[in-house]
């Protein structure tokens, strides 16, 4: 398919733009653009046609099942679109007075009610645009709670278990911490021992997400929040596995001191190919007075923006946060109320069901029931047929589903992380289930399909390998590398071959 | 209103499948002491044209119906309907992260595209997926100097947007990072005094135009960066590109900036997109997605998530950021406006807010205000004494239903009685007129 640029013809243009007739003042000379951008010259039509053709290359939750491990792919409700597009929310200028954004203070306002309701903790900040930025953002309050009370310099180690998701690790680095790692035991929850042995008077904290990315609840959460607590450190709660518990058991209540929130995992914010997202926290009280600035306060029906908080680490994102997400999350919460709890049940009860029919068929590294999620392990086709957790994924593409994560967690080889979230159909997880099943068959029968897969999408196997040889990362016109092919396969395609 | 599909016989057979005879016991290894019992303290489920009817009561609750003179670093632009048409298609909207190539060519070719046009613009070779917003990615450009020099100290200009700063500020101690601002000179920066405070520096932030509106002299700021060994890094303005010189022409590092001008609408502050592009040396060093062009077993044309071993999560605690959801699909709306506009388009843009610009600062002279520079050469903005308190000067603009601009005492000192006003494609001669009839003395 050709890029944007290599539609584009000199002269075309696309959007006109309102000329006043007033002179236009001159730029300095020194300063000013000396050859255009070469930007695609394409008139509308071209122009939509291109990225609707792009869309079709592409699969979304609203083409098929995508059970994306610790992604929580579940349906993007429409009617949040709707709403976020209200002139009364995107027109609004983060900039004017309070009683200009009367409207959009109070949704945040709510919107922190119910995440304080949901977390079982006292304070929040919508700010952090992302999972990533509210683990930094919290790990920030951690800095700050400890300085204050001449503990920082002391309080150097972050505790963080093998089976974390990588940003905890690069969050630690980023916050100017040291990662101390903890192993998993047998059951699949932090190992106790170990963990002991790793907490001292130098822990400033731990990263934990409950349940795991193993889909386990770890048993002896009590345990550990009393080993932390009784060192004198603070917990953190990664909450992009929260899709499992809301309503069933709250991180505040597990011990959580700081927990972040992914409003496009659990709160249904469309993922939009690699966002927006975004990472609210909610902290303990004693955490409170450090939050990112400005806090949303509330006086009687009035709202307003507190800028006078000498104590915050400061702003980790412009403005309150994104606030179009928070639009889409709230029209969400409010339209499953307190069901928020089934919604749990059933994106557990889900996961548990393809568990039950899949274990057997591949290799369940631990024998317990899951949570919203779990993770099998292709090792027995590595060893018998040398079909490995990517072909699996990439076969899978052939039976019209999104692949499940691959590779990860790292404690677990040839790794199969499968999370459906609740809002799939009991039949397409039984479709998903015959597609597993007859992928093992094809292992022992015909290997070479899985070898080769995908064979029924727009590409065949990308060369992953050629590409960080040789990085090409950008259109270079004149320059641009032609690419091997003949393009027949192209026209195949649009034939409907 | 939830959006299950089970029914009760769906949940009878699956419970039979696993083998529980309850939905309870799938939680039964909670201890009971953190298990909630009883319902979530939160308000009533709403059918969703109940829920309509409640959001769309605190939309009605924002003023929005006043003309638009706010700026200061988020813009009244027009958003093209082409964007809105193509953020709504589904296999856009609703996919994630392109770690399935083959399922997902539409996101990484578009992405690929919004390097290219971004590398354009800038004059620079290699730019990421996005970042978070334009505070965000100031402060990841200043990791990527550290990186690169080993140097701990950064410079970051007074006449910076407020927010930008302050978020460098709040990231920069765990980056083991110090910041040094230098101040404004009448509205710009001395590339001398730049050149003092860059000694030993990693990076010399700098905005191009200034949070005042000013065009500063980037060349010399950008060269005094540069004897000094430190990383010059432009904060520009999307829309400013076609008329105003690109950062990698006159010898910066890296440029980032606030994508929202060019294909979100302002949203109360989001979400929105932030560049960052760079010269082809600092690829390693870069945070967040970047997409390459490959072949597939065929040998055909595709695209693939590439240089991983930067990120998260293969590096882990060494990886150069913990980014991972970035702002994608506004980035794609940027990428929509900028192919309907083409650079013909791009320049009469910036060209029509100049002119507007000129007009709105004639005018507000002419009714007797100063401007507060008035010996520079200005973009879309500029600072206007509104001969009383700013605040006082908004409250009676507002009045008459305009927005008339940032009061500018809020961030600095000395300029209680000032405005920044800020001019869009949006803007008529009409609403200037009324503007500087709303701001007489």
């Amino acid at each position: 398919m050709k890029l944007i640029y290599e539609r584009s013809q000199a002269g075309r243009r696309g959007l006109a733009v309102p000329k006043p007739e007033l002179p236009v003042p001159e730029v300095p000379p020194e300063l000013a653009r000396s050859k255009p951008p070469r930007l695609p010259e394409v008139a509308e039509p071209e122009v939509l046609r291109h990225f609707t053709a792009l869309s079709t290359r592409n699969f979304g939750i609203d083409t098929g099942f995508y059970p994306l491990g610790s992604c929580t792919m579940k349906h993007n409700p429409r009617i949040n679109e709707r709403l976020a597009a209200l002139r009364g929310f995107a027109r609004l200028h983060p900039l004017v007075d309070d009683d200009a954004a009367q409207g959009a203070l109070e949704l945040e306002w709510r919107l922190q009610e119910i995440l304080r309701e949901v977390t079982g903790l006292d304070a929040v900040s919508l700010q952090p645009a992302a999972g990533s930025q509210g683990e930094l953002t919290g790990l920030l309050l951690f800095r700050a709670y400890f300085a204050e009370r001449g503990e920082d310099e002391r309080r150097r180690k972050i505790v963080i278990p093998d089976t974390a998701h990588g940003t905890n690790p690069a969050s630690v680095t980023m916050a100017g911490y040291e990662l101390t790692p903890v192993r998993t035991d047998a059951r699949g929850n932090v190992d106790l021992d170990d963990l002991r042995a790793c907490v001292d008077e130098t822990t400033a904290g731990l990263m934990l997400t409950n349940p795991s990315t193993l889909g386990l609840f770890d048993e002896n959460i009590e345990a550990i929040r009393d080993i932390f607590h009784g060192a004198g450190a603070l917990m953190y709660y990664d909450g992009a596995n929260l899709n499992a518990v809301c309503g069933i058991s709250r991180p505040g209540d597990m011990g959580f001191d700081v927990v972040h929130i992914n409003l496009h995992k659990t709160f249904s914010q469309p993922h939009g190919g690699g966002g927006p997202g975004g990472g609210p926290i909610a902290v303990r009280e004693s955490l409170a007075p450090y939050l990112p600035v400005p806090v949303v306060t509330r006086n009687g029906d009035s709202f307003r923006l507190d800028y006078d908080r000498p104590r915050s680490i400061g702003k980790v994102r412009a403005f309150t946060g994104p606030f179009g997400v928070f639009v889409r999350s709230y029209a969400f919460m409010r339209a499953y109320g307190p069901a928020l709890r089934e919604m749990s049940e059933v994106a557990v009860l889900n996961a548990n069901y393809l568990l039950a029919r899949l274990k057997d068929a591949y290799e369940l590294p631990f024998d317990r029931l899951c949570m919203h999620e779990f993770v099998l392990s292709a090792r027995r086709l590595k060893r018998d047929h040398g079909i490995t957790a990517l072909d699996v994924a990439k076969r899978l593409q052939d039976y019209g589903f999104h692949p499940p994560t691959v590779y990860f967690p790292l404690v677990v080889p040839e790794a199969l992380m499968i999370e459906p979230t609740e809002t799939e159909a009991k039949e397409t997880l039984d479709e998903f289930v015959e597609a597993m099943l007859a992928i093992v068959r094809e292992a022992s029968e015909e290997p070479e399909l899985l070898k080769e897969a995908p064979h029924g999408r727009p590409v065949r196997r990308i060369d992953e390998v050629r590409a960080v040889k040789q990085p090409v990362l950008r259109y270079r016109f004149d320059e641009h590398p032609a690419p091997r092919g003949s393009g027949e396969r192209q026209l195949e395609m649009q034939r409907g071959a | 209103m939830s959006y299950l599909s089970l029914t009760g016989a769906d949940r009878d057979a699956m419970l039979a499948a696993v083998g529980v005879g309850s939905v309870e016991e799938l939680f039964r290894d909670i201890p009971e002491t953190v298990r909630f019992r009883g319902e979530l303290a939160v308000p009533p489920a709403l059918a969703e044209a109940d829920l309509e009817r409640h959001v769309e009561e605190l939309a009605a609750r924002n003023a929005v119906d006043e003309v638009c003179f706010l700026g200061a670093g988020i813009y009244d632009h027009h958003v093209p309907a082409v964007v809105d048409a193509v953020l709504q298609r589904g296999e856009l909207l609703t996919a994630y992260t392109p770690y399935q190539p083959e399922m997902s060519q539409g996101v990484l070719q578009a992405i690929f595209e919004y390097q290219t046009a971004i590398c354009e613009l800038t004059g620079m070779d290699v730019s990421n997926a996005s970042g978070y917003d334009g505070a965000t990615v100031a402060a990841d450009a200043c990791l990527v100097a550290k990186l690169a020099t080993g140097r701990t100290k950064v410079v970051v200009t007074e006449a910076t947007n407020p927010q930008v700063r302050q978020v460098v500020k709040t990231f920069a101690p765990g980056f083991g990072l110090d910041v040094v601002e230098v101040p404004h000179d009448g509205g710009t920066t001395d590339p001398d005094r730049v050149r003092d405070a860059a000694e030993g520096a990693a990076a010399v932030v700098f905005q191009q135009p200034n949070f005042f509106g000013c065009l500063e002299p980037a060349p010399s700021i950008a060269a005094a960066a540069n004897e000094a060994e430190a990383l010059p890094v432009a904060h520009v303005d999307p829309v400013s590109l076609g008329v105003l010189e690109a950062p990698g022409a006159y010898g910066c590092a890296i440029a980032v900036g606030e994508g929202q001008p060019a294909g979100n609408a302002m949203s109360y502050g989001g979400p929105h997109y932030g560049f960052l592009a760079a010269r082809s040396e600092y690829v390693r060093q870069l945070p967040g997605r970047i997409v390459g062009e490959t072949v597939d077993a065929a040998g055909e044309r595709g695209y693939v998530l590439t240089l991983q071993t930067r990120e998260q999560h293969i590096r882990r605690e060494k990886a150069t950021s913990n980014i991972t959801t970035n702002q994608t699909l506004l980035a794609l709306a940027g990428l929509v406006h900028l192919s309907l506009l083409g650079p013909q388009g791009l320049r009469e843009l910036g060209e029509t807010c100049m002119a507007l610009a000129g007009y709105a600062k004639e005018r507000l002279q002419e009714a007797g205000l100063e401007l507060l520079f008035p010996e520079k050469a200005t973009f879309k903005e500029f600072a206007v004494r509104t001969g009383r308190s700013a605040r006082e000067a908004v409250a009676a603009a507002r009045v008459r239903g305009i927005q008339p601009g940032y009061p500018l005492g809020r961030d600095y000192a000395g300029m209680d009685d000032a405005l920044l006003v800020a001019l869009t494609e949006r803007r008529t001669v009409d609403e200037i007129d009324r503007l500087a009839e709303a701001l007489r003395p």
